[in-house]
């Protein structure tokens, strides 16, 4: 299942990649690839912005802004005015 | 050793049954409990097989079957019963005969994952270390960054982890990893971190392959079972609100050119009670099942979709009963309610971003808002005008 086009965060640098390949191993989505030595985003779009990525670059290379994806979160979030948490009942 | 009636100690071994003591009645009879486990205040948990001794002392070997009441357990999870505090003690605990050298598995103190992690760890020796998590799976309790870095870095040494093993390697559940940067662990505490595949089945392959995972273990899927099996917790988390909205629907049913009637209530509230309840499902149910062939990008478009296909049915067969301005009321405002349950699915799905849902939800909320009202306006509008 596809999500929407280009809406993501999700920034890679390839200048200050080191070619690790950590980044390839934690996406879920596959959004990263290998090439020349460096990784390379191959389908950003289905990137889901959880965020293992850029936590994982020890080079500081990868930006996204991850957060909690569901919408009553996000509706809080607006009310409140604060960043999006989670605090639905415990377990969501 | 006096011949008594008891079994012998749990150390000592024998090939003969105990005498007297095989019925499940033994607490009548002459002889001790056989669980030497017993300690004032504490409850040996059912999933602990024996204990093993280590340099650390004792360690707890957890069984990798599962019993009747960890599938009842794991079913009241899904009905979203007792999730707050469905939960394991943190700490290291052993499956198998692990020695100095086996793997250390890292895992979340909610039991339903700690339960998807061994069961499937048969044959294998290995080291489980659970973090304290607050009770809440790997990959939510990531995002939150409970699963995180600190606490990983805090449990290795408070578990005395290097003590045990003589290896300095965890290996983390991949979803495990939004909370967690590696080079920091190992930064913290000289562990190296080894990301697993996303599904714990997949973890005696990967031990196998020398923890190399093929790329099918690192991608999440989203099967039909597993959309289903996320349904009930998404009708359960709404039940408080909606039974205020279906106690305030049968209410203003009962306001019509009567002003207010009990005749009202029941032709009209509760036809309006059972459409909010249509709505609930084909939003927060039918449309998470059906989710890949219903059209439409957004969640909210999925579900206002389902939801006009659903009321569509209800508006063929009352077609003369409900009239004009009422069956317009029913399609708009079970629309508006599935979309809205539906729009709420982006919080359990694997695959939307926040960023996404954010954008889906701008223009969703106020067209919801819309159709709720004009629906509103609808049936009172119907009621009023066929009775003057």
């Amino acid at each position: 299942m596809k999500y929407f086009k280009n809406v993501v965060t999700l920034v890679l640098d390839q200048t200050k990649c080191t070619g690790c390949t950590l980044c390839t191993l934690v996406c879920p989505h596959g959004v990263f690839i290998m090439h020349a030595g460096k990784a390379t985003l191959t389908d950003r779009d289905r990137c889901m912005e959880c965020g293992a990525c850029a936590q994982n670059c020890a080079f500081e290379a990868i930006s996204v802004k991850a957060g909690v994806g569901c919408a009553s979160a996000i509706i809080n979030g607006w009310l409140t005015g604060k960043e999006p948490s989670c605090d639905c009942g415990g377990s969501c | 050793m006096n011949k008594s009636c008891c079994p012998p100690q749990r150390d000592q071994t024998t090939a003969e049954p105990p005498s007297c003591c095989s019925s499940k009645s033994a607490a009548a009879s002459c002889c001790p409990p056989t669980v030497d486990r017993e300690r004032p205040g504490y409850r040996l948990q059912a999933y602990v097989s024996d204990w093993l001794q280590t340099p650390i002392g004792e360690i707890p070997q957890v069984a990798t079957t599962l019993t009747a009441s960890d599938r009842r357990g794991a079913l009241q999870m899904r009905w979203g019963m007792g999730r707050d505090h469905y939960t394991v003690a943190p700490g290291l605990y052993a499956v198998g005969h692990p020695q100095a050298e086996a793997p250390v598995l890292v895992s979340a103190n909610y039991k339903l994952s700690f339960d998807a992690l061994r069961k499937e760890l048969r044959e294998i020796d290995a080291w489980i270390l659970v973090i304290d998590t607050k009770g809440i799976n790997v990959w939510c309790a990531a995002g939150k960054g409970t699963f995180g870095t600190a606490e990983i870095t805090r449990r290795v040494k408070s578990a005395n982890l290097s003590k045990v093993v003589n290896h300095r390697r965890l290996i983390l559940p991949q979803l495990g990893a939004p909370g967690v940067a590696a080079h920091k662990v190992a930064a913290g505490c000289g562990f190296k971190i080894v990301y697993g595949p996303v599904r714990a089945r997949d973890l005696p392959a990967f031990l196998q392959a020398e923890c190399k995972a093929t790329a099918a273990m690192r991608r999440v899927s989203f099967t039909t079972w597993e959309r289903l099996i996320l349904t009930p917790v998404e009708l359960m988390m709404m039940t408080k609100v909606s039974a205020w909205i279906l106690l305030g629907l049968v209410l203003l049913g009962g306001i019509g050119p009567a002003v207010f009637s009990l005749h009202g209530i029941w032709s009209r509230g509760l036809v309006a009670a059972a459409v909010y309840l249509a709505g609930l499902v084909a939003g927060a149910v039918v449309t998470p099942v059906l989710l890949p062939w219903v059209p439409g990008t957004a969640l909210a478009l999925k579900g206002c979709l389902v939801g006009l296909a659903t009321a569509l049915i209800p508006c063929g067969i009352f077609v003369n009963q409900l009239g004009m301005l009422h069956s317009f009321a029913l399609i708009l405002a079970l629309s508006a309610v599935a979309s809205y349950c539906a729009m709420n699915f982006t919080g359990s799905t694997t695959y939307t971003s926040p960023s996404g849902v954010g954008k889906e939800m701008r223009v969703a909320i106020p067209l919801q808002a819309l159709a709720v009202l004009l629906a509103g306006i609808s049936w009172f509008w119907g009621t009023f005008s066929t009775r003057l």
